[in-house]
């Protein structure tokens, strides 16, 4: 049996930005595991200080252009509750539906063109757009059908351009999102039968005892708001995340490394909202997932494909009920005037919760910002995985088993262009 | 004018803080200003699927973008895309990395290439954050400008 492997990846394939994986193996345990994030840092919490709240929401959008909207409603959310705002429901209703667009955009992104390709063993999605065309045709409709949503809701695609501290610069008629309807009842059918097609799948048996952290709210699935909760008891305001949760900087990764105090390492995104939320899911997302046999509690990190086509129809099903019931807000937006506070926001990026916190001075100016995405908290559980997952496989061909560790990465959808924003870049020789 | 192979496109496709990146959009906005009627120009971000979209229907695209070949800063490329489906190339497939050259692949496997598309390139000497187009680069324009102007011309039959 093969005791002593090193697994190394310099580039790790179909995750969005660069970042590389280093293990190695001795005596039959994984000695040591580095999920390496070498992206450049970005500095995005420096660059928002002195700079006007106002500009918040579009100046973190540039942060990912996989998941712009994420921070810019996380931005949003904590300026807001830093400068006493509740916004009306009908903007939060439209605010919700934008989500709902990067949600499809992003899920359908990586179902179909990031994540299939493992399971059907192909190197990516052109290979399998060979032999399996409709597959890859069906992931750009439904990737187009998200792009809708935010083109209409947010002005563009990429890095939307309409949302505002208090609200909208402009909200859309009635009839712009009736038109959008069509195309989402398609790309609903077509999330039903994903969630199928995906539960056929092969899946690796590999579960694990996750902490899971998401949002929750008592009235819905969570995407927008909510309190912070684990499946270990906790359950706190946003406001207290800095008290639960801590970074610190690995000399491996450009990234900072998220904990959950007194937990670890713990796992945010589908699969944590889903086995958190699963009984806020509609009821037909609920169905689809209990017809292709995907139980309520999901421990297998590889079926976070099927959970993720679950958050497909979803969000199919939600931005259907929101334009549905659209009634156009009174006015885009409201005016929010400055003051020295401090605010927090959190909300459900695709892959995961996007903790904001804001300090504003009294002219309106941002004096300190702090920013954690999702793919920074989920490292450290990458590499936990990854320890638990190798040894029983160490006498898999090195390329076997280096694909079933790209796998089980890809799992996370890991951003890593969000995640890095620390200083230091070190690279062990 | 008309087109025997159906409506003309031109996209020019960069990021206009990165360098020579630049160079595709500076073509799209002089071709623009030059272009016949019934040809349509536009600036494009590169993502690969929504380039799918972009040319979906087009009878003739010409692509103009910046490449990193190893040539000299500036030299122009001219690419016939049904040419370049068979090579492979090193690119990482991250959605970040699904771009121009991707989607011409991905389309030529679904069937989805417009019959016609050439791809002109201008080789770039640098994409460094912020950086304005070097002067090889945006000395590059016009006769990028001037060769599509050509080649459209002569594929009109009026």
């Amino acid at each position: 049996m093969a005791r002593n492997r090193t697994v190394r990846v310099d580039y790790l394939a179909r995750v969005e930005g660069e970042g590389a994986l280093y293990l190695r193996v001795r005596n039959g345990r994984v000695a040591e595991v580095q999920l390496r994030i070498f992206e450049p840092p970005r500095f995005f919490e420096a660059f928002l200080r002195g700079r006007r709240f106002s500009e918040v929401p579009d100046i973190t959008a540039r942060i990912c252009g996989i998941c712009p909207v994420a921070y810019q409603m996380s931005a949003c959310q904590a300026l807001e509750d830093a400068l006493g705002v509740v916004v009306d429901e009908p903007i939060r209703a439209l605010r919700r539906l934008l989500y709902c667009g990067e949600w499809i955009e992003s899920h359908a992104l990586h179902v179909f063109m990031l994540h299939a390709p493992d399971f059907l063993g192909y190197e990516d999605a052109i290979g399998m757009a060979q032999d399996h065309p409709e597959v890859v045709q069906t992931g750009l409709r439904l990737k187009k059908a998200g792009n809708a949503i935010m083109r209409v809701v947010g002005g563009r695609e990429i890095h939307p351009i309409n949302v505002r501290v208090g609200g909208f610069y402009r909200t859309p008629a009635p009839s712009e999102l009736a038109a959008l309807a069509d195309e989402l009842e398609w790309a609903r059918e077509a999330s039903r039968q994903t969630v199928r097609w995906a539960a056929g799948l092969t899946f690796p048996d590999f579960h694990q005892d996750y902490t899971f952290v998401a949002l929750r709210h008592s009235g819905e699935y969570p995407l927008d708001r909510g309190r912070i909760v684990s499946n270990s008891g906790l359950d706190i305001p946003v406001r207290e995340y800095d008290d639960h949760f801590q970074e610190e900087h690995l000399p491996h990764s450009t990234a900072l490394h998220s904990t959950l105090r007194g937990t670890g390492a713990y796992l945010t995104g589908p699969l944590a909202r889903y086995n958190l939320n699963f009984h806020q899911l509609s009821s037909e997302a609920q169905a689809a997932a209990q017809e292709a046999g995907l139980t309520p509690r999901c421990l297998n990190p590889f079926q976070s494909i099927i959970v993720r086509s679950v958050e497909l129809l979803y969000a199919c099903d939600e931005a259907l009920r929101i334009i549905r019931g659209y009634q156009p807000p009174e006015q885009p937006y409201i005016n929010v005037e400055p003051k020295a506070a401090t605010g927090y926001g959190c909300t459900e990026a695709p892959r995961g919760i996007l903790y904001h916190r804001y300090t504003v001075a009294e002219d309106g100016a941002i004096r300190d910002a702090k920013i954690v995405p999702p793919t920074s908290q989920n490292q450290g559980r990458i590499e936990e995985d990854l320890r638990q997952f190798v040894p029983p496989l160490l006498d898999l061909p090195r390329e076997d088993l280096t694909w079933r560790c790209e796998q089980l990465i890809r799992s996370y959808d890991p951003c890593i262009s969000c995640a890095t924003h620390f200083l230091k870049l070190t690279v062990d020789a | 004018m008309s087109y025997p192979d159906g409506p003309v496109l031109v996209i020019g496709v960069g990021n206009p803080h990165r360098g020579d990146d630049a160079v595709g959009l500076m073509v799209a906005r002089r071709v623009k200003q030059r272009a016949p009627a019934g040809v349509t120009v536009l600036e494009h971000t590169g993502d690969g699927a929504a380039l799918m979209d972009a040319w979906q229907g087009a009878g003739q695209v010409f692509l103009i973008d910046a490449v990193s070949s190893g040539g000299k800063p500036g030299a122009v490329i001219r690419v016939d895309c049904r040419e370049l489906q068979g090579r492979r190339d090193p690119g990482l497939v991250s959605s970040h990395g699904f771009g121009v050259a991707q989607a011409i692949r991905l389309a030529a496997v679904l069937g989805r290439l417009p019959p016609r598309m050439a791809l002109y390139g201008v080789e770039a000497a640098g994409f460094a954050p912020g950086a304005p187009p070097s002067p090889e680069a945006a000395g590059a324009v016009a006769h990028v400008v001037d060769l599509v102007l050509r080649e459209i011309a002569c594929t009109s039959t009026a």
